[in-house]
């Protein structure tokens, strides 16, 4: 990506804490960027991380405004956006 | 597997590896027999597995409550012993009521359940709505059957046939039954479609969907079911979910009728049914149905809406004029059992089938009565409804 | 113009009617759809992504690679009035010429009816993946993966990368992840140097191809190209919390390679799922269309990857057929048409020589063991396959293992299977992609 001027950020919550992300950047991209790992776990509690980029493979799940299941890496991330990665 | 020498006979064949051809196999080889079991396709493959693996026990009819209840203590017997991939979960069902008169039917069935020794509980609003916190709140209470539980019955099926094997009994897979008679006196056949022959003293025909191919003049007719699957929603649901408006599309006059029917699986996954239609044979998915089976289910938890769905499917049910199954021998048959016929209750009643059938096979005496489950009874002038 | 009733906060159902509705925002449907609205038919395209370009051109804002093409392409779109709905799939049929999709929203999807004349599917390609021990850990993404997770804000900067697969993709991606700052260690091609060295042949034959692959060899200097190689295995640290180093193997030669990422994929398989549920036919794993796209089901046409994976070429000029075809102008210019069927046939060749070129080695059907993970989804082991009587094929697999029963719908797992096992493809039913249970319920009828 080109990294945008400051009118191009957006800010959303994850798990509560703000993050602040160039516009464009998906919910999946933005959870990359903070670095930590966000818990996804497979159904044997193996870690797992996002293998396909085009949500097909659904590695990238997380909860979005309440909804459950969302595929992050197809979500652009939008102001006021609140992402919990533990639902 | 093994392969039937042309001249090998079998003490009993069943015919169809669902989950009553499976109990009934090994029941026989508890008895000592020598058995086999044919199956063309997969194990539990038809309606075992299109349907909800609910173990319940019902008040339709003292007969439906006889074998119901019998089959369901087998299972609660059977339990210890059960894989984990079988799913068994003593979840319990939940008869909802939506209304007074419902509440009503409550306090009826709580009654003849507690007069018969099955443990029931009866619910307020508020304790409902604590059971279940995910029903719309203004549900006016509930008949909780504790004891009922939820099975995942491919795995079930898979799990008798097993048992079946290590007792020595053989599972003939690939191979399809296209006739039953009975050439002899002491003997019963199967042809198969590769135009060899296997011979038994008894065989056993548990072929479900496909039976009346194979007895040809059962009173069966398929009833043509829906359900949908959703994604993993662990602790959204606690039991099996079931409205009392149900007994109403149960016994409807429609040719098609939807009712809500939820059911919690050991993934976290919910099963949501249930549809019936009489006359149809298509096994496609109607969009239609689906629609009108998710909106019922809605109606009473609404949260439902938001989950997402990964797949839809049908089965068919063999339906009986009289709504019991169809245990005993065939008309005209010696030789010849039938075991089918169980429309919506073949998880539960797989059991108590496979005693009746061995039982009668062996002449030994049956824990409940046959008569109301024997084929020989009339059922002609019973209309299918 | 198509109309689109707006979609109001309540999430309420809508309808949207088209001449030609076309599915899939990649080269191929913005090629069909531009053609068939600049008739002045209506048109409306819709795409499960967030913006139009597909996979391929993928990111609308300009990145290095992103060709001409997919600007121009986009840009006749919107001035032929297309109606765009994107964040938006088909998720089964509701009656003939009747889909229904769902449209997400921040929160709730919304169901939308989608009534047409003629379809026009576009339904593109995804990666193909070989399993191998260590495939599952954290880190390890798709060829076109970690390029899509990179154009949608996963940093690169700096950290280091080794390619592994097969195709034409991993040359593209290696050349834009090292304009994005990432160190590339690797490229590993499974594919042996002299079936490359014919395909090279092929190149010179396409002029076009042939300066996009001297430009690509130009910012790909000083990267390892090493064909006949391929991984044997990743490896993890902090228990499996990440990925740390690759095995690979090229000929006798072993060794092992710490990377912070590995990008895997070994070329494309066509998306046929939606196509299969609506009937159309399929043969060697292909929706089957005739000259002018058509498929078996009257209505329906097919372009793109889903025909047969062939680049960007071919599937632009099969999305032309397509457009031109279903709004009934392909016979009115012949000498269009005519141009365009030999340009088909010219990249039909191409894509044959392709698809030759990068066929799966045999010892790529070897890594995954007994342990390895084939349903991702569901956790399902390749041992777990092979060890129950009676079990064979995708029905017995399913139920008494849950292969293929998870959310990917075995999009995943199958093609690893067909590889593996030999499976064939199962009967698609619906919902065509998982779908909220209100979109399902939606009632169209009052409207």
């Amino acid at each position: 990506m080109t990294e945008p001027s400051m009118t191009e950020q957006v800010t959303i919550t994850i798990n509560d804490q703000q993050v602040t992300v160039p516009n464009g950047c998906t919910v999946t991209g933005a959870l990359l960027r903070q670095g930590v790992d966000w818990g996804r776990r497979s159904v044997s509690g193996d870690p797992r991380g996002p293998l396909c980029g085009m949500g097909i493979c659904f590695e990238c799940r997380v909860t979005v405004n309440g909804q459950t299941q969302v595929r992050g890496c197809q979500l652009l991330c939008q102001e006021g956006m609140q992402v919990r990665t533990d639902g | 597997m093994g392969h039937p020498s042309m001249s090998s006979t079998y003490d009993a064949i069943v015919v169809g590896a669902g989950i009553v051809g499976a109990a009934c196999a090994l029941e026989a080889a508890q008895a000592g027999l020598r058995v086999a079991i044919i199956e063309p396709a997969v194990i539990g493959g038809g309606a075992t597995a299109a349907g909800m693996g609910h173990i319940v026990v019902m008040d339709d009819s003292e007969a439906q409550f006889a074998l119901t209840h019998y089959s369901r203590e087998l299972w609660q017997a059977l339990r210890p012993e059960l894989a984990a991939e079988v799913e068994y979960d003593a979840c319990g069902t939940l008869w909802f009521a939506a209304d007074a008169e419902e509440m009503a039917e409550v306090e009826r069935k709580a009654a003849f359940f507690r007069e018969r020794g099955v443990r029931v509980e009866v619910l307020d609003a508020h304790a409902l709505h604590e059971a279940e916190p995910n029903l719309r709140p203004d549900l006016v209470g509930a008949l909780l059957v504790t004891d009922d539980a939820v099975v995942y019955p491919p795995a079930a099926a898979r799990q008798l046939i097993q048992a079946v094997q290590q007792r020595g009994g053989v599972l003939l897979h690939g191979r399809r039954v296209v006739k039953i008679s009975e050439p002899e006196a002491a003997k019963a056949r199967l042809q198969l479609d590769d135009g060899s022959h296997l011979d038994a003293h008894w065989i056993i025909n548990a072929a479900g969907a496909w039976a009346v191919q194979l007895t040809p003049g059962l009173e069966i007719k398929p009833r043509k079911g829906h359900l949908v699957i959703t994604d993993r929603y662990p602790a959204f649901v606690h039991h099996q979910l079931v409205e009392l408006g149900y007994l109403k599309s149960a016994h409807a006059m429609t040719a098609e009728s939807v009712a809500c029917n939820i059911q919690p699986r050991r993934t976290g996954q919910i099963l949501i049914g249930s549809s019936r239609q009489f006359g149809a044979t298509d096994p496609a998915t109607e969009p239609q149905m689906i629609q009108r089976m998710l909106q019922r289910a809605c109606s009473f938890m609404p949260g439902l809406a938001h989950l997402t769905a990964l797949r839809t499917w049908t089965g068919f049910r063999a339906a009986t004029p009289d709504k019991l199954p169809l245990i005993g021998p065939a008309l005209g048959h010696e030789r010849v059992y039938l075991a089918t016929g169980h429309e919506g209750l073949g998880i539960t009643t797989s059991l108590g089938t496979a005693k009746l059938v061995i039982d009668q096979m062996l002449k030994r005496e049956s824990a409940i009565a046959a008569a109301p489950y024997l084929p020989s009874r009339n059922l002609a002038e019973i209309q299918h409804d | 113009m198509a109309s689109v009733a707006s979609v109001d906060n309540q999430g309420q159902a809508h309808r949207v009617e088209a001449d030609v509705l076309v599915i899939g925002g990649g080269p191929a449907g913005l090629a069909a759809s531009a053609c068939a609205a600049e008739s002045g038919k209506r048109v409306v395209l819709v795409d499960d992504n967030p913006s139009l370009g597909g996979q391929i051109w993928r990111g609308a804002k300009a990145s290095a690679g992103d060709s001409g093409d997919s600007a121009l392409w986009r840009d006749r779109v919107r001035h032929a009035g297309v109606t765009v709905l994107t964040g938006t799939r088909v998720v089964s049929q509701l009656a003939p010429h009747v889909l229904l999709a769902e449209r997400d929203g921040t929160g709730n999807g919304t169901a939308v009816q989608l009534r047409f004349q003629q379809l026009v599917l576009a339904l593109g390609g995804r990666e193909r993946f070989v399993p191998f021990e260590g495939w599952t850990l954290p880190n390890v993404m798709g060829v076109g993966g970690l390029q899509a997770l990179v154009k949608g804000g996963m940093p690169i900067r700096d950290r280091s990368v080794v390619i592994a697969g097969t195709g034409p993709l991993l040359l593209a991606v290696a050349a834009s992840l090292r304009h994005a700052g990432a160190r590339v260690l690797l490229i590993a091609e499974q594919a042996p140097l002299r079936r490359l060295a014919t395909f090279s042949t092929e190149l010179l034959r396409v002029p076009a191809k042939l300066r996009q692959a001297i430009s690509l060899q130009a910012s790909l200097y000083g990267i390892p190209y090493l064909t006949g190689c391929y991984p044997l295995a990743a490896h993890g640290a902090d228990g499996g919390q990440r990925l740390h180093s690759v095995t690979l193997r090229q000929g006798s030669r072993t060794w092992d390679l710490r990377c912070d990422y590995l990008a895997t994929g070994f070329h494309l398989v066509p998306n046929t799922e939606l196509a299969a549920m609506l009937g159309c036919s399929l043969v060697d794993g292909v929706v089957q269309v005739d000259a002018e796209q058509r498929t078996s089901q009257p209505t329906i046409l097919c372009a793109g990857e889903a025909t047969g994976i062939g680049g960007v070429e071919l599937s632009l000029i099969e999305g032309q057929i397509a457009g031109y075809a279903a709004s009934g102008q392909l016979q009115r210019d012949s000498q269009r048409a005519a141009a365009l069927q030999s340009a088909r046939l010219r990249w039909q060749r191409f894509a044959s020589a392709l698809n030759a070129c990068f066929a799966l080695r045999p010892e790529l059907g070897e890594l995954a063991g007994p342990t390895t993970i084939v349903c991702r989804c569901e956790d399902v082991r390749l041992g777990q396959l092979d060890g129950i009587d009676g079990i064979e094929g995708w029905r017995a697999a399913k139920l008494h293992t849950r292969c293929g029963m998870g959310p990917c719908q075995g999009r995943i797992c199958g093609p690893i299977l067909a590889q593996l096992r030999g499976w064939p493809a199962e009967s698609i039913r619906p919902p065509v992609f998982p779908t909220t249970i209100k979109t399902l319920m939606a009632d169209f009828t009052d409207r």
